[in-house]
């Protein structure tokens, strides 16, 4: 079974994204930039599933310009087998990212794709689901545990009131969770090994796909600041001030 | 114009999620449809007809949509949705799970947690865990838009009477089937509508530990939340994370417990109107948002605090 994983890289998530003065759009000048953390979860469950006889081969892809290579290589150093780029200019919406998946997909036969459950810069949570409906394969989504059993997958998935398990045909789409595993660190052997695995690069076009664009952004703006509070010394007066003051209690 | 909002429930109750979708999709200034999709649903498509500025609501009840499988719903959606201008739907885990199906179908963007409505092709939303606002313009002929409820008011639960019409197709893809649920049962109020969320972190040090946490919110009428970090180590379940990549909430009052305060925490609860935070370093970064910060040991401050409130 050949398992597809996508891997999407976006800024570090321990830095903190500030909007340029103007608001034309972020500042992203000289921020440390990783694989989204969930995608390196995506990418460990892939790994453990090949780990334990079920997978066979596992595929890294991410679309975006070239410096999203480096992603891919931190994948293969994981132990994905090979890597895909689809090469676009700068990033693309997640219902383009969901059709040129999609194209990878028809390409490469997967039973099952992994992705993340939600990108950490813009915060879509979409990509999977798209690829879902485009594909007509089923979901499980926000996934804390999966399993293979025969031709249908078991995916328990987090979701408001608790847990909830479904079983699905395969091939499927599993978006991961934070509790679906914890990602391995990769050893500098493998980091070594991973710069001589394939890597294959696509164009939207060999794909057959047409970049579109449904959304513009307007202009960005930090959000609402809060007012500076302040340190009260003991629980009676912290107390007082929720009775008497901020009038919450 | 004019808006379908599908609806949140449990087939027996409509969810108040549902209604600040109302209120989200009232800002576009069309009429406004609800759908209820699921099976035995009608208790909740008759809550759906009381809600004020609901002109009709759509019942699709089957057992293809019992348990919401996102496989069904979406065809469902995008079959009803056809006629519509937009589609709205809360960003709970159900909205989350299918509103993106549905735009991919209907071959659309779909636009997340919106927090506001600028104009009906303009909306405002967080990204990068929410220290940026963006403001986005779409140029699809049909929106399909998911509603941070913390964002919106509710629409008044009664006083509305609207038609209420079946819907008789049936969309079953038969590609996904739904085993079993655990669901964790509580008295307490919902974490993302409570007006007091009191939430523990990892300082809490373990699951039992939480329980110096429930006088609190008896008294306050709070529901318990939690950090990733708790939630990780296995102290209380997933569904209490708050953040980023969890719930958002926005209580009147906020109390963080054994918190650092993470960007990705922040994300879920900063627009709380009142933050306290109890921790026993200073430099926490909790304290830079909270109101109220209390430098202490939580396990001498948390009994002390339950005995005078
Ligand atoms: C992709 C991604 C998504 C994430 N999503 C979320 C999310 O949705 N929600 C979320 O919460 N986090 C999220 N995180 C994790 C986040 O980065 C932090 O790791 C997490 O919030 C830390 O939890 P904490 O504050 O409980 O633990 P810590 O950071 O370990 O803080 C514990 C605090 O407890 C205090 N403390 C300890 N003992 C005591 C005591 N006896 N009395 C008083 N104070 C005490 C300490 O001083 C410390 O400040 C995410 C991270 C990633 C990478
Ligand atoms: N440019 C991309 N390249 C590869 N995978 C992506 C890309 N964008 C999104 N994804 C995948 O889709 C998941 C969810 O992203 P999003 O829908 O943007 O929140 C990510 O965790 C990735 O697995």
């Amino acid at each position: 079974m050949k398992v597809l994983v996508a891997v999407k890289r976006v800024v570090d998530y321990n830095v903190k994204v500030r909007a340029k003065a103007d608001g034309s759009d972020v500042d992203l000048n000289n921020v440390k930039m990783s694989i989204n953390p969930f995608c390196e979860i995506a990418v460990e469950e892939a790994v453990r599933l090949k780990e334990a006889g079920t997978a066979t081969e596992v595929i890294a892809v991410s679309i975006g310009d070239k410096a999203c290579q480096e992603q891919i290589r931190t994948a293969l150093a994981l132990g994905a087998d090979r890597g895909i780029q689809v090469e676009t200019e700068g990033s693309v919406e997640p219902l383009v990212v969901a059709k040129l998946l999609k194209g990878v997909v028809e390409k490469e036969q997967p039973q099952l794709v992994i992705l993340g459950k939600q990108s950490i810069d813009g915060d879509n949570n979409q990509t999977g689901q798209m690829l879902g409906a485009l594909t007509n394969m089923p979901q499980g989504t926000f996934a804390s545990e999966i399993a293979v059993d025969g031709d249908k997958l078991s995916v328990t998935r987090e979701v408001d009131g608790g847990l909830q398990t479904l079983s699905l045909n395969m091939p499927a789409i599993v978006t991961s969770d934070l509790r679906l595993n914890e990602p391995r660190y990769a050893s500098l052997p493998n980091i070594m090994k991973a710069k001589k695995k394939p890597l294959d690069v696509y164009s939207p076009a060999d794909l057959g796909v047409e970049v579109t664009t449904h959304l513009t952004q307007v202009s960005v703006e930090p959000p609402a600041e809060r007012q500076a509070g302040i340190k009260v010394e003991s629980v009676d007066e912290l107390v007082d001030k929720l009775k008497n003051e901020a009038k919450v209690i | 114009m004019s808006t379908l909002v599908i609806a949140e429930h449990d087939n027996g109750s409509l969810k108040g999620a549902t209604l600040n979708a109302v209120t989200a999709a009232q800002a576009l200034g069309a009429d406004v449809d609800v759908l209820v999709a699921g099976a035995d649903c009608g208790a909740a498509a008759e809550a759906a007809a009381k809600v004020a500025g609901v002109s009709r609501v759509l019942v699709a009840d089957n057992a293809a949509y019992g348990h919401q499988l996102a496989e069904n719903v979406s065809l469902l959606i995008a079959d009803v949705g056809a006629a519509y201008d937009n589609i709205v739907a809360p960003a709970t885990s159900n909205g989350k799970n299918t509103m993106p199906r549905v735009a991919a179908l209907l071959d659309v963007a779909q636009i997340s947690d919106i927090i506001s409505v600028e104009a009906a092709d303009t909306f405002k939303r967080p990204v990068y865990a929410g220290n940026v606002i963006a403001t986005v313009k779409s140029s699809d002929s049909k929106k399909v838009v998911t509603v941070r409820t913390t964002a919106f008011d509710a629409a008044a639960a009664e006083g509305g009477s609207a038609t209420v019409e079946a819907v008789d197709a049936v969309h079953d893809a038969g590609i996904s089937a739904f085993v079993s649920e655990e669901v964790a049962e509580s008295d307490r109020p919902e974490l993302t509508a409570a007006p007091v969320v009191v939430s523990g972190g990892r300082g809490m040090q373990n699951g039992e530990n939480f329980k110096l946490l429930d006088g609190i919110a008896d008294k306050l009428g709070a529901a318990i939340g939690a950090s990733r970090a708790a939630v990780d180590a296995g102290f209380v379940p997933n569904d209490m994370q708050v953040g980023q990549t969890g719930k958002i909430v926005a209580p009147d009052l906020y109390i963080a417990v054994g918190i650092s305060g993470a960007i990705q925490h922040l994300a879920g609860m900063k627009d709380s109107k009142v933050i306290v935070a109890i921790n026993k370093d200073e430099d926490a970064p909790i304290f830079q948002v909270a109101d109220y910060g209390l430098v202490a040991d939580l396990f001498e401050a948390l009994p002390e605090l339950e005995a005078k409130i």
